[in-house]
């Protein structure tokens, strides 16, 4: 195999955890919030780079968003990504989960031939984690989601799943999409080295609607089925209790709090 | 005229400061404290092409702008101001000398490594008996066959015990005063090249700050930096540029305090509210915030007329003098908006309030600043 070629999927998202939500208009209010590049994209980036120093091969990052999006596409660069792709047109404004997949995917296919996808398993200004398993689907490629660990052995990807209470080995042919977790590895940081070959606009490939020969009424809010009825904070679980003290006395006060609970 | 960042200087500012976020402003604190080298993190930035921010690449450095460059010691400063001014010396008064007036050779040996992080560099102007007035110092190199044999001491050396390469100023020709001192390139390997102990200093505490003592210490005639008996013009190039440099450490500590104001005053509540009620509280944050755009401003535009190819030093040298005292007044107010708690060390405001004071006085004070400045107006 002559390398992998690897696509990242990435997303511009608000820096922070806690954005505030409009009462009146029922979304997210994210105006003078910095913007970051999404946390587990990010892993996904780290992912495509430590694979390429074994296997060899090239990174795409992709994304879609408004033209200030193509910020991330740097910070992916400056890491070591060899090229972005950014998705940008007033034609995919508006596009739910759903559409957002079919974009990419088109912009994917044009794209060529690839090895394998890798993505952030979730935005933290959406939560949905949908879109990686809707471009496998897109893509008609075999899906790996909740990446923990990722190698590339004999044409096949072979990936830890991190599931609620337990692990999950699959080992799946290439090519095929895996959406990866925080737990897959510590991201490195951009290099200064590399900021200006990033900003030189060499690397980076702009495409709009026309590009990738889709009609309008394929893209963006019209043709997105998703409708947001209602958007709320989620209450605050109440804060668990720290038992503080010697040992013997800190078990004599869990048991009488478990039995209060008629847990014991 | 445009005031926004070009997608490069914007990059290079996320990249430090979500570094400076990570790796610098978890530790600070307890490096200052215990005098600690952050040795771990300058190994790091090392790496990531911190250390030649602005020499360009086929030396090995990353080719970026002097606004990037302030904008990354400021966002350094911010987290930990000591990193700052490793970082910035290193990177304005040791790398950057060799690139304006090194030799091919000089900065193929010197400049490459220095660029590339794999040495730390350091710039000795102060001795004991001359500090704001460098013409007197005693520091002497005599020639000797194809070597310079350098004697004397040099005081307060930033990176002093931690680099590999010095640019010293020593007298060639005491005769002819200011034109008779000439820039070296020192390696400390050289023998008869030694630093003495860490100074224990109000702030900056986490820099190593030493004497350094050179007792026949042969230096090559090739090491000579720049033309034979510009060694003062060579220093005070850098100091041009260094000084830019320190202007936005200041401000990356002035903005630091008065971040820490903004969320301390909500927090703290006296007489039934939040202090940030009180109208006091807000005008010292109104003030605080239009000085340090101020200060911005200055620092953009002395950066912006290097950049240019301009002469900057009378704009430097207004940036330095006043972003350091907007760091100054901005850290005593947060101090005193913080209370009692402004005098602890677990407050952030503390250690600005020390490391304020301490950049009103290196790469020229205050007063040295303004006499640069209205040398030039009342010319
Ligand atoms: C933490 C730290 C790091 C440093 N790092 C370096 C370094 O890396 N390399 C290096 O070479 N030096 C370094 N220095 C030295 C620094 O640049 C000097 O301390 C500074 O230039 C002042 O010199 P001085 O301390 O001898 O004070 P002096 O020059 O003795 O000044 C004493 C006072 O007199 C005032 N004064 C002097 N002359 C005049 C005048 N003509 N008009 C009005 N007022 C005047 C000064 O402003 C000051 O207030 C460092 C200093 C510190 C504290």
């Amino acid at each position: 195999m002559k390398g992998l070629r690897i696509i990242v999927t990435v997303k511009q998202v608000p820096d922070t955890a806690d954005v505030k939500i409009d009462p009146k208009t029922n979304s997210l209010m994210r105006e003078g919030i910095p913007s970051i590049l999404n946390p587990e994209d990010k892993n996904a980036v780290e992912a495509a780079l430590c694979l390429k120093q074994q296997h060899g091969g090239t990174i795409i990052a992709i994304t879609m968003g408004p033209p200030q999006a193509e910020e991330v596409l740097g910070e992916v660069l400056a890491m070591g990504a060899d090229q972005g792709v950014l998705l940008t047109d007033r034609a995919f404004a508006g596009s739910d989960t759903l559409i957002t997949a079919f974009t990419l995917s088109r912009a994917i296919m044009k794209l060529g031939k690839y090895d394998l996808i890798l993505c952030g398993r979730q935005a933290i200004d959406g939560d949905t984690a949908q879109v990686g398993p809707q471009l496998a689907g897109f893509l008609e490629l075999p899906q790996v989601t909740y990446a923990e660990h990722i190698s590339i052995e004999k044409g096949n990807a072979v990936v830890r799943r991190g599931l609620e209470d337990s692990t999950e080995w699959v080992r799946v042919k290439l090519p095929t999409l895996v959406t990866v977790t925080a737990a897959v590895n510590a991201p490195r940081y951009p290099m200064l080295y590399n900021v200006e070959a990033a900003c030189d606009g060499s690397r980076i490939i702009i495409w709009g609607a026309q590009e990738l020969k889709v009609p309008e009424t394929m893209l963006g809010l019209n043709a997105s089925p998703t409708g947001v009825k209602k958007i709320f904070e989620p209450e605050r679980k109440k804060k668990g209790q720290i038992i503080t003290g010697d040992p013997k006395d800190m078990t004599g006060i869990l048991i009488d709090k478990l039995q209060e609970l008629n847990m014991l | 005229m445009d005031f926004k960042l070009t997608k490069q200087q914007k990059l290079t500012r996320n990249i430090a400061r979500d570094f400076a976020r990570h790796e610098l402003e978890p530790f600070a604190q307890e490096w200052d404290e215990k005098m600690e080298f952050p040795r771990e993190a300058i190994a790091k930035m090392r790496s990531l092409g911190f250390m030649g921010i602005c020499i360009p690449q086929e030396y090995g450095g990353c080719g970026l702008d002097t606004v990037c460059y302030v904008l990354t010691i400021e966002e350094l400063a911010k987290a930990c101001a000591s990193t700052a001014i490793i970082v910035g010396v290193h990177n304005s008064m040791g790398a950057y000398p060799i690139y304006l007036l090194g030799t091919d050779a000089q900065k193929k040996k010197y400049l490459s490594g220095l660029a590339a992080g794999k040495k730390l560099g350091a710039f000795a102007l102060t001795e004991p008996n001359a500090g704001s007035d460098p013409v007197s110092m005693e520091t002497t190199a005599e020639q000797q066959g194809k070597s310079y044999i350098l004697n004397g001491t040099k005081t307060f050396i930033t990176n002093g015990g931690t680099s590999d390469i010095v640019i010293v100023m020593a007298y060639t020709d005491r005769s002819k005063r200011g034109k008779g001192i000439t820039a070296f390139i020192v390696e400390k390997k050289f023998k008869g090249f030694t630093a003495g102990p860490k100074e224990n200093k109000l702030g900056i505490r986490a820099s190593d700050t030493c004497e350094l003592i050179f007792e026949n210490c042969p230096v090559p005639a090739t090491n000579v930096l720049g033309p034979f008996g510009g060694g003062l013009n060579a220093a005070l190039e850098a100091l041009n540029l260094g000084r830019v440099g320190v202007a936005a450490q200041a401000l990356g500590v002035a903005r630091r305090a008065m971040e820490a104001c903004v969320t301390y005053s909500r927090e703290r509540k006296q007489f039934g509210r939040p202090i940030a009620d009180f109208q006091a509280i807000q005008w010292a944050i109104a003030d605080m915030a239009t000085e340090i755009e101020a200060a911005r401003g200055l620092i953009f535009k002395a950066a912006t007329l290097k950049d240019q190819g301009a002469s900057f030093a009378t704009e430097g040298a207004m940036a330095k003098l006043y972003a350091s005292e907007v760091a100054m007044r901005t850290a005593t107010k947060a101090v005193q908006i913080h209370g009692g708690y402004g005098c602890m060390k677990d407050y952030a405001v503390e250690r600005c309030f020390r490391d304020a004071k301490v950049i009103e006085i290196y790469e020229g004070t205050s007063e040295i600043q303004r006499l640069i400045i209205a040398r030039d107006v009342m010319r």
